[in-house]
């Protein structure tokens, strides 16, 4: 049991990350009706928006080793830890949390960029080509990040504070410790997603936001100018992309390829959460993820070899034959 | 057919069969990379056959020709050494595969088409990298062995005195020996480009167009276009499962990578590269991209300095730092950004770009009509 319960949690920070992707995919395709083959590799400009910060902060200069008197040795020391001694080791043992200071606005501006450069011009396009034009540029961000940094995985610090794991069993009285950055990646996400919700829900913006995915052509009739709002939600996109990218760093080191693997499990959650249905795109995430992590526990995957490499295409295969509009989805959207 | 449909065929075969002698003009007279130029002719060929016609974007492409592969060394590692029952294998496992992805993805249309097979292709992937390793040796890829049985070629007394045996085709060495690889893959590429020729100008490829155009209206005349869109999904996987059986056949061993949706994606960069829905477009991107990877991966920074020695001193180092993050290791940036910049501003590819350029030299007027081609749904 306890085992199951280990497997449901460790699910459940991956689903979030699918969930985060996955939401900005669906804020995309629902406001732009682009669907954004690039999503990936705005997750992997975050994470290394996380390796750029840890990079900066640690930029060192050359001291001599003070604990080695027989001969001059010299050691590398960070500005930072010559400059404010044990506050500067904090500073960069916190790189990671850090580096959202970084991520958001970077990725928020890179998004807008792009939509105004780039995927504007293929509004009118067919789908086919947004989908080959965002995926070229897919290619091209993830070949400039490894002509800078390289092919190999970037291992990131997790946060001393955040080091051990947090008995979150005891008050139910089970033996089960759980990573607390992992715990941490999960809430981070949660607030996200509420964030998100509520920016939609609860104010002017999101209203205009959500008349203007009901029907772009009226709002725009109405006198707002909802290209420049959608403009700022295709920004958010990238931006929640790169918070679920910079925090994943201490989980999974990343490298130049790490956006397309999770952009094709966030498309399938978007397919099986529902096109254009951002409470589908959570949902789904968070099962998919938690599926995924459940198969593979020893007993299921002895049972059968391999179901943990195929369960998610197969649930989305299955969704999507039985129930085409997927979990969540709302009637008339992208339904053929 | 149309004359002018033998007179293309007659042009490209002209082309495959003289290339060993103007390839080296091209610094491209070696059996390798001519091999490639005629299979991955051949893939994007089939790809093309699927998305040209029908607007389909397969993302999962690479599967069927991994999944040929695979086939191929299996037959030459079971049975025999010879190419052709290899090939034919490839074939109808390529089409299988197909049968079974196309069955399920082609329930659904747009996005959701292209979703479901990149999902497929990855899933194949990973299973080929996991749990099929007894079939596909995982990591370290299909290799032929010493040992394998080889039933045929060892009840019919054909054994190498030592070391693995090549490939042969009735029995004339193939992966040993040069250019008996490039023809064989030649040959297969003119039969393979002839008959999708066949399959364009016949009526089933006029159905495939007016799925494209418009399959509501399709559907309201009485036709049910799912069994074209599967028949033409199948012809186009056998022609990928194919072309991994060459690829097997003039260098006999299989690897996952061969699955993976980078490789997808090159095929339809080959495709939209050369232009999407022309018969010769998707063969020019074919060549294109495999003589661009040859040359530019070869780069490196020495010989950019070199090719740059002609500017002043000054700016010669910094102009080669930056030009070499192109070329070698980085000349997958280059494709990108040639293929971002096709998709932008000449959805036609190649194609389109000749044709506009005879447009602007007078010779427009015999612009073919159904070479031309508006970017697919």
């Amino acid at each position: 049991m306890d085992a199951i319960i280990l497997q449901f949690l460790n699910g459940v920070d991956k689903g979030a990350a699918y969930a985060l992707i996955a939401l900005g995919l669906t804020l995309i395709f629902g406001t732009l009706g682009v669907v954004n083959f690039a999503h990936g590799a705005l997750f992997m400009l975050g994470a290394f928006c996380a390796v750029t910060t840890n990079h900066l902060l640690t930029l060192s200069q050359k001291v001599k080793d003070p604990s080695i008197t027989f001969f001059e040795a010299y050691i590398d020391q960070p500005y930072l830890v010559t400059w404010y001694g044990d506050f500067g080791q904090t500073i960069i043992d916190w790189s990671v949390p850090l580096s959202l200071l970084l991520a958001i606005p970077v990725m928020f501006l890179i998004g807008t960029l792009l939509e105004r450069g780039l995927i504007r011009h293929f509004y009118n396009r067919p789908h086919a080509d947004q989908i080959l034009v965002t995926f070229g540029l897919a290619i091209v961000l993830g070949e400039i990040v490894r002509t800078f940094y390289g092919a190999n995985p970037i291992p990131q610090p997790t946060p001393d504070f955040f080091q051990g794991q947090v008995p979150i069993g005891a008050p139910f009285g089970l033996d089960i410790a759980y990573p607390a950055w992992r715990l941490m990646y999960f809430i981070v996400g949660i607030l996200v997603m509420f964030g998100v919700f509520a920016l939609l829900q609860f104010t002017r913006f999101g209203m205009v936001v959500r008349a203007g995915m009901q029907d772009r052509q009226m709002v725009q009739l109405l006198g707002i100018n909802i290209q420049a709002r959608f403009t700022l939600v295709f920004g958010m996109a990238a931006a929640i992309a790169g918070i679920a990218g910079a925090l994943y760093t201490p989980t999974l080191p990343p490298n130049y390829e790490m956006g397309m693997e999770f952009l094709v499990i966030s498309f399938v959650v978007v397919v099986v959460g529902g096109m254009g249905s951002l409470g589908g795109a959570v949902l789904a995430g968070f099962m998919l993820g938690i599926l995924e992590a459940i198969v593979a526990l020893p007993v299921i995957s002895d049972l059968i070899p391999g179901i943990n490499q195929v369960i998610i295409y197969t649930v989305a295969v299955v969704v999507l034959l039985t129930r085409p509009r997927g979990l969540m989805g709302r009637k008339g959207v992208m339904e053929d | 057919m149309r004359k002018r449909d033998y007179f293309m065929l007659l042009i490209f075969a002209a082309i495959m069969i003289t290339l060993p002698m103007w390839g080296p003009l091209i610094d491209a007279g070696y059996p390798d990379i001519m091999q490639r130029f005629a299979v991955f002719g051949l893939i994007a060929v089939g790809f093309n056959l699927l998305f040209g016609l029908t607007g389909y974007l397969s993302f999962g492409h690479a599967a069927f020709l991994g999944v040929g592969s695979y086939t191929a060394v299996w037959c030459f590692k079971l049975f025999t050494m010879d190419v052709i029952p290899a090939i034919i294998a490839s074939t109808i496992m390529g089409g299988l595969v197909a049968l079974i992805l196309g069955f399920v993805a082609l329930r659904r249309s747009g996005i959701y088409f292209s979703i479901l097979t990149l999902a497929f292709a990855q899933m194949m992937y990973s299973l080929a990298y996991s749990v099929l390793t007894p079939l596909t040796n995982g990591e370290t890829g299909l290799q032929l062995a010493l040992g394998d049985a080889r039933v045929i070629d060892r009840a019919m007394g054909v054994n190498p005195e030592s070391g693995l045996p090549s490939t042969s085709i009735l029995g004339f060495g193939v992966s040993n020996q040069g250019m008996t690889g490039y023809w064989i893959c030649a040959i297969v590429a003119i039969v393979g480009f002839y008959i999708a020729l066949r399959i364009t100008r016949s009526s089933f490829g006029i159905m495939l167009r007016g799925i494209k155009s418009n399959q509501t209206r399709m559907s309201y005349t009485g036709l049910a276009a799912r069994p074209y869109l599967i028949t033409v999904f199948v012809i186009s996987g056998m022609y990928a499962g194919l072309a991994g059986g060459l690829l097997a056949s003039v260098d006999p061993l299989a690897g996952a990578e061969r699955m993976y949706w980078t490789a997808s994606g090159e095929i339809v960069l080959m495709t939209i590269l050369g232009g999407v829905g022309t018969l010769f477009g998707p063969i020019m991107g074919a060549g294109i991209i495999k003589w661009l990877e040859a040359k530019l991966s070869t780069f490196n920074e020495s010989v950019v300095e070199q090719a740059l020695a002609f500017l002043p001193d000054s700016i010669e180092h910094g102009a080669a730092v930056v030009v070499s993050k192109f070329v070698g290791e980085g000349w997958h940036l280059s494709l990108g950004i040639i293929f971002m910049l096709i998709v932008i501003f000449l959805p036609g590819g190649v194609m389109e770009g000749l044709q506009r350029l005879a447009g602007l030299f007078g010779f427009g007027k015999n612009k073919q009509a159904g070479a031309n081609s508006t970017p697919a749904e």
